[in-house]
């Protein structure tokens, strides 16, 4: 199955820029048959060699039938590719090969597997088949070698695939924060309150003031308290975007409380020459909520 | 730039968006603590170093930031150098008037920032570019 006859052939595509060049094909005919002829006489063999391999670099974390199924359907996805021509992954034949690639990456990538974890559950393939080839032999050896190349084209697909599906989860992640990150909640009848945490950069400015307005009239109240405790470092483009937000309310006939102005924000406030001017501004949410049922309480009291 | 100043360590960035001047931030105020400056402090050296990487960023066209930890034989110290390529500061008084602004901002970014640190030196020209440096001392 494996002859030595290819010897010479092998010599001359070992040469730089022959075998690892763009341009050549990873694997001549013969050898690309050779590949799945050995797939297919040693299917079981290889098979469980590799679902070995993979398990011990997982260590553990996937059952084994798990992983039996997945590197079974790996090895006829190679077979197939290479009984279908398959000479180089980026073939037609192969697309089958290279969907199930991604797929595997985009499964290890969602699962919280590394890189190299997912890499590594096609680069031993190369164990698997070493297993099963015949060392003696210098042709099946040069086979191999060219066997070798495939697979890491293969496994680098892999990797690739990975970084572009956690790339992705990031990029999903990003716009998920900066829904999770500006909620608006009623803080009593009348009274809803922002809580903002971590960085207010344009982007979340913008949510948060699209937010608040619209919950103003949502709730029909006449307050709402921009709470300011989770801001690590407040700027003069934070505290525009915040100025902002508080005049937009009162357009909407809403008046703003600023609260969580902790003593070194207040001081670098006072430093940086920013006015609030008449805007109320409270030590804690607690104060501010205070001073909002307090401003309710006389209201109702005289209109009564 | 000075050489009175002992420098122990420096670490800088590259400011080409804002998410860099998010890393501007946290670079300070990580150096910030390791030189123990007081909370206040911390925040005003951080504030500065927001106010003026964005600087560097929206009037620059961008730069580079470069956050170095000081001694000058009493005290240790958090100091910044801002350097951009841009279009500098053609009247530099005018710049550094609390509410002027050509960007549309509130006008106290660099006049601001000069009053959060305890050194300020800025090195500007038109055409040339600007090099701010700040330094802040542990109390």
């Amino acid at each position: 199955m494996v002859k030595s006859g290819a010897a010479a052939r092998d010599l001359r595509e070992a040469q730089p820029g022959g075998r690892y060049g763009e341009a050549a094909k990873m694997l001549s005919s013969q050898e690309g048959n050779s590949f799945a002829d050995l797939l297919a006489t040693h299917a079981e063999a290889v098979i469980s060699a590799w679902t070995d391999e993979v398990a011990h670099s997982l260590r553990g974390r996937l059952s084994h039938a798990e992983l039996q199924r997945q590197v079974t359907e790996l090895q006829k996805g190679f077979q197939s590719a290479l009984f279908g021509g398959a000479l180089d992954l980026a073939d037609d034949a192969a697309a089958e090969l290279r969907a199930q690639l991604s797929e595997l990456s985009s499964l290890r990538a969602r699962q919280g597997f590394s890189a190299n974890e997912t890499a590594v559950s096609v680069f031993t393939l190369k164990d698997a088949i070493l297993r099963v080839v015949n060392t003696d032999d210098a042709g099946s050896l040069r086979d191999y070698v060219s066997f070798s190349t495939f697979i890491d084209r293969a496994a680098l697909f892999t990797f690739d695939s990975y970084v572009r599906v956690r790339e992705e989860l990031i990029a999903d992640q990003a716009e998920q924060l900066l829904e999770l990150s500006t909620p608006v909640v009623k803080l009593w009848e009348g009274v809803v309150a922002v809580p903002l945490v971590g960085t207010l950069d344009s982007a979340r400015a913008q949510v948060v003031m699209e937010r608040l307005l619209q919950s103003l009239v949502d709730t029909g109240s006449p307050y709402a308290i921009i709470d300011i405790t989770g801001v690590p470092a407040v700027d003069t483009q934070v505290a525009q975007h915040i100025l902002k937000t508080v005049v937009a309310a009162r357009l909407m006939g809403a008046d703003c409380i600023i609260s969580g102005i902790r003593p070194q924000i207040a001081q670098t406030i006072v430093a940086l020459g920013i006015e609030f001017g008449d805007i109320a501004t409270k030590a804690s949410l607690a104060d501010a909520l205070r001073y909002v049922l307090k401003l309710t309480g006389t209201t109702k009291r005289q209109e009564r | 730039m000075t050489t009175r100043d002992g420098v122990a360590a420096a670490e800088r960035i590259e400011v080409t968006s804002d998410q860099d001047v998010v890393r501007v931030r946290q670079l300070v105020r990580a150096t910030a603590v390791a030189v123990k400056l007081s909370l206040v402090d911390q925040t005003k050296v951080v504030t500065a170093a927001s106010e003026l990487a964005r600087n560097t960023l929206v009037y620059g066209g961008g730069g580079s930031v470069e956050v170095l930890r000081v001694e000058n034989g009493r005290r240790a110290g958090v100091k910044i150098v801002f350097a951009d390529q841009g279009p500098g500061i053609p009247d530099l008084d005018l710049a550094l008037t609390d509410g002027y602004t050509t960007g549309g901002g509130l006008g106290l970014g660099l006049s601001g920032a000069r009053r959060l640190v305890d050194e300020f030196e800025i090195d500007t020209e038109a055409g040339r570019g600007t090099t701010i440096s700040v330094t802040k001392w542990c109390r």
